[in-house]
């Protein structure tokens, strides 16, 4: 009895090795758990839903919404197989304590689908057991919400809920299950017998979930793939969403942070002075690599920073440069000895024995995440407890992180989320924010708001790693690729960005790491951004050289993946691939595999007077197997591809004596209105396993930009951004294709 | 002390020379649905209302301020109805996270008084303000419909 009502908290089968792990977590969670969800009138049926005597129904989502929809997604897919009436259906994020550990996440992890990432598991750390921590898991990032939780928890709990709604009134009227309807949040009997959900709840709760509960087919769906309207949106339109820079308490202070411009710098002395003698300044804290100033408002304390002159130790990387980084990548690839990330065939003796070998040589830069609300963190000492405020994408990762750093038991910690105004990845593992806060709340009577100014926000980012990447390839004479030699510099996640789904009958890829101290961080779709960009530019170059449409070279080189295929072959059907653009524009195409969703895109491309390039359109094929919310998934595909978008065109931080060059948004550019493309998006849900929507989208766009560039100018541009590189589109009239 | 107008009530607020309105309205007056973005009038999630212009309120003195209407994300609703701009931003699903929306917003509800039919030309001159998030084809989407009502 124990085990299954565990496993059904987790919303999913026991399976294998897996009941292990399960026989590890404490018993007592599941009734943690509901103790914490519980209201008056109202029923917790598990971990995630409870049915209120009002015939409410809310959901309990463990993710953090950040614009991606998933605080209404989750719900979509409990309430589809709980029957209920969406008008009814609320939404809760689940507190950030161990009860609500997301095991239907962790479960992906430990099948061995996915290794899990240093980066995302902010709470592996804490805690004994080995297995039962690496469930400890709250994570918003790696568009794993819907794949994973939504599909193993959400969809598993609603089914059993509805399950012992079903048993219970079946017991009630004294009638079979089988001849009870559950529909619209109501059960009935052909005896004229009903009740709503919530009347049967109380009686329900009194069932153990099933272990073993039928799913909808998705033919009898009707909330599920439609457009349903997101929870969030009436309160950000009104300005009434309370993001963590909003949070204000009583006889709270704001606090303004410097952090050594220098990474890895520390902090020799400051003149307090000049600061204290400034009107409403409270405080000037010291921390060993930063000083802060707390005020009575942000401007005082922003204004009584900049007064204060630091002196920094800057230790040993005052003299890096972005050239010293890629000097450092050179000698990484040159001089042997990479790992080897994947290899078929022999691409060694293959590149030996080709009449010609085609190369090029990729290069990107840091970028920062560059989130519209900075990172910020409102954190209170009552002796030994501290509460926090804040918008995390990992909630029980950041409240022990938080716990950590103040040296006190996680139980002593009050985690409150707030909205997040973008996360990007960087709200994910990279907590310096929560630690500095925590750190300034210890020298501060009452509450304190630790707020980076945009400019530190920018130079004390956790970047998008500058890469180099060295491409190697032999075609047969019929253009069909013999030999890919993919090496680079810098792996992170996800293993399959550095994948490619054509048949090569001989391909590798391997790197190199170098050593350079600018901070990494996951960074929308993450090594998609860069590897995308190499990869579909190089294919790109490929097919140039053996005389080939780019589309139909990519087609010919799909037979072995139908999926990919057919999404290639939409998105030239939506562009209409085969008929020229109007005179001056041309157009690219890409395609890739990001977190389970597949994705080609075909950008329209012009150059500009300022002989930059313009994207006018882009047309998106995607294939995530299926869609929870056809609207919210558009919106993120078009959404990551202006993400992916602004990196190609702008993006581009620059490292020298050891710190940032760019300080805020003039100098780091953004797509704004007058430069976002039309966005045509068109699904294919082939019904495979479910795949993310908040990175793909990001994955294909520089690639199929910088190719439209040159199917239209005949020149290459293998370094992002492209800003960088003026140019001058083709004289030639009536631009093609690729 | 100075006296500012916002949303139709007055407040008498200190700031110092040089504050900028941003900081009366977020953190004086704990109107918060004002954002901080960039501090340098680059971004646009601060833009206010003055006197029915869209200004970027993180770079304009709160004391320039004394005297003037000003209007923030707070005040566009009558009562309880939201400001078509808001209705149409709920119906074309415009905010991803959000937090530039209040801006956003506040720039469109100034276009629509100037330009009550705009063009998609004029949508992209007076509507510089970032989305980090990318969700430009919703507010302009929202817009021409907010342009209908």
């Amino acid at each position: 009895m124990v085990s299954r009502r565990l496993v059904i908290f987790g919303g999913v089968a026991a399976a294998g090795g897996l009941a292990v792990g399960y026989a590890l977590m404490p018993y007592s969670t599941l009734d943690r758990a509901k103790g914490m969800i519980a209201k008056e009138g109202a029923t917790p049926l598990s971990a995630w839903v409870r049915i209120g005597t009002d015939n409410s129904v809310t959901v309990i989502v463990p993710h953090s919404e950040m614009g991606q929809g998933v605080h209404t997604s989750m719900p979509m897919m409990l309430a589809e197989e709980l029957d209920a009436d969406w008008s009814l259906v609320r939404m809760e994020q689940a507190p950030a304590d161990m009860a609500f550990a997301n095991r239907a996440l962790a479960r992906e992890y430990l099948r061995g689908d996915m290794s899990i990432p240093s980066w995302m598991s902010g709470v592996a750390e804490f805690g004994a057991r080995k297995v039962a921590e690496s469930m400890n898991l709250q994570i918003t990032g790696g568009s794993t919400a819907v794949r994973f939780t939504g599909v193993r928890g959400m969809r598993m709990a609603g089914a059993a809920a509805r399950w012992m709604l079903i048993k219970a009134a079946a017991a009630k009227w004294g009638v079979p299950e089988s001849e009870i309807v559950a529909k619209q949040s109501k059960l009935s009997h052909a005896s004229g017998k009903s009740a709503t959900y919530g009347e049967m709840a109380a009686a329900a709760a009194a069932y153990d979930p099933p272990v073993d509960v039928p799913l909808k087919a998705k033919k009898d769906y009707t909330i599920v793939g439609q457009p349903i309207a997101r929870f969030d949106i009436p309160g950000k339109v009104d300005g009434s969403a309370k993001y963590g820079i909003d949070v204000r308490l009583p006889n709270m202070s704001y606090a303004v942070i410097a952090a050594s411009p220098v990474f890895g710098g520390t902090l020799k002395s400051v003149d307090e002075k000049p600061a204290t003698a400034m009107k409403g300044v409270k405080k000037v804290v010291k921390l060993p690599a930063a000083v802060a100033v707390v005020a009575d408002n942000t401007w005082r304390a922003k204004e009584a920073l900049a007064a204060l002159q630091p002196q920094w130790d800057e230790g040993q990387n005052a003299n890096v440069t972005q050239a010293t980084i890629f000097a450092g990548k050179e000698a990484a690839l040159a001089k042997g000895g990479l790992t080897e990330d994947h290899a078929s065939g022999n691409v060694d003796e293959a590149l030996k024995g080709a009449k010609s070998v085609i190369e090029a040589t990729y290069k990107v830069p840091f970028l920062a995440h560059a989130a519209m609300e900075v990172m910020n963190c409102t954190a209170h000492f009552e002796g030994d407890k501290l509460t926090i405020w804040g918008g995390f994408q990992d909630g029980l990762g950041a409240k022990a992180r938080a716990a950590k750093a103040a040296g006190i038991p996680i139980d002593n910690v009050t985690l409150n989320h707030t909205a997040m105004g973008g996360g990007f990845g960087r709200r994910g593992g990279t907590l310096d924010y929560l630690d500095k806060a925590v750190a300034i709340a210890r020298q501060v009577e009452g509450p304190v708001q630790v707020v980076f100014t945009r400019e530190e926000d920018m130079t004390q980012d956790f970047y998008r790693h500058a890469s180099l990447a060295k491409m190697r390839a032999a075609m047969d004479d019929k253009g069909k690729v013999t030999a890919w030699l993919h090496t680079f510099t810098e792996k992170h996640d996800p293993p399959e960005a550095i994948r490619v789904n054509y048949d090569f009958a001989n391909q590798a890829a391997r790197y190199a790491s170098d050593t350079n101290p600018i901070p990494w961080g996951p960074w929308r779709s993450v090594d998609h951004t860069q590897q995308g960009f190499f990869i579909e530019t190089f294919m790109d170059e490929l097919a140039a050289a053996a005389g080939k449409d780019p589309f139909e070279f990519r087609r010919a080189h799909l037979e072995g993946a139908p999926r990919h295929k057919a999404v290639l072959e939409l998105a030239a059907e939506m562009a209409n691939w085969s008929v020229a653009p109007e005179a001056g524009r041309a157009r690219g195409i890409a395609i890739r595999d990001a977190f389970g969703t597949i994705v080609a895109q075909v950008a329209e491309v012009s150059i500009g007077a300022d002989g930059r390039a313009r994207v006018h359109k882009v047309w998106s094929a995607v294939d995530p197997g299926e869609v929870i919310n056809p609207a919210t998934f558009t919106a993120q595909i078009q959404g990551g591809a202006i993400y992916g978008l602004t990196a190609a065109l702008y993006g581009e931080i620059s490292i020298d004596k050891g710190r940032v060059v760019q300080q805020n948004f003039p100098d780091y550019e953004m797509v704004r209105m007058a430069e976002a493309p039309v966005h045509e998006v068109r699904f294919i849900e082939s019904g495979a396993r479910t795949g993310g929507a908040g990175e793909p989208g990001t994955a294909p766009i520089a690639a199929a930009v910088g190719n439209a560039i040159f199917a239209l100018t005949k020149k290459r541009i293998r370094e992002l951004p492209f800003m960088k590189t003026t140019l001058t589109a083709s004289t030639a009239t009536g631009a093609a294709n690729g | 002390m100075i006296t500012i107008n916002v949303n139709g009530t007055p407040h008498q607020v200190e700031a110092e020379d040089g504050m900028p309105l941003l900081w009366v309205i977020r953190d004086v007056l704990n109107m918060t649905g004002t954002k901080y973005g960039c501090g340098v009038g680059s971004c646009g999630a601060c833009t206010v209302l003055i006197d029915g212009a869209a200004t970027r309120s993180c770079s304009f003195p709160a004391a320039l301020a004394a005297g003037k209407n000003i209007t923030t994300i707070e005040g566009l609703k009558t009562g309880d109805t939201l400001h078509k701009v808001q209705q149409a931003w709920i119906e074309a699903q415009a905010p991803q996270c959000g937090f530039c929306q209040s801006g956003q917003i506040m720039a469109a509800v100034a276009l629509l008084k100037e330009k009550p039919q705009p063009t998609d030309a004029e949508i992209d001159a007076a509507m510089t303000n970032i989305c980090r998030c990318g969700a430009y084809s919703q507010i302009r989407a929202a817009i021409h419909a907010a342009a209908k009502v």
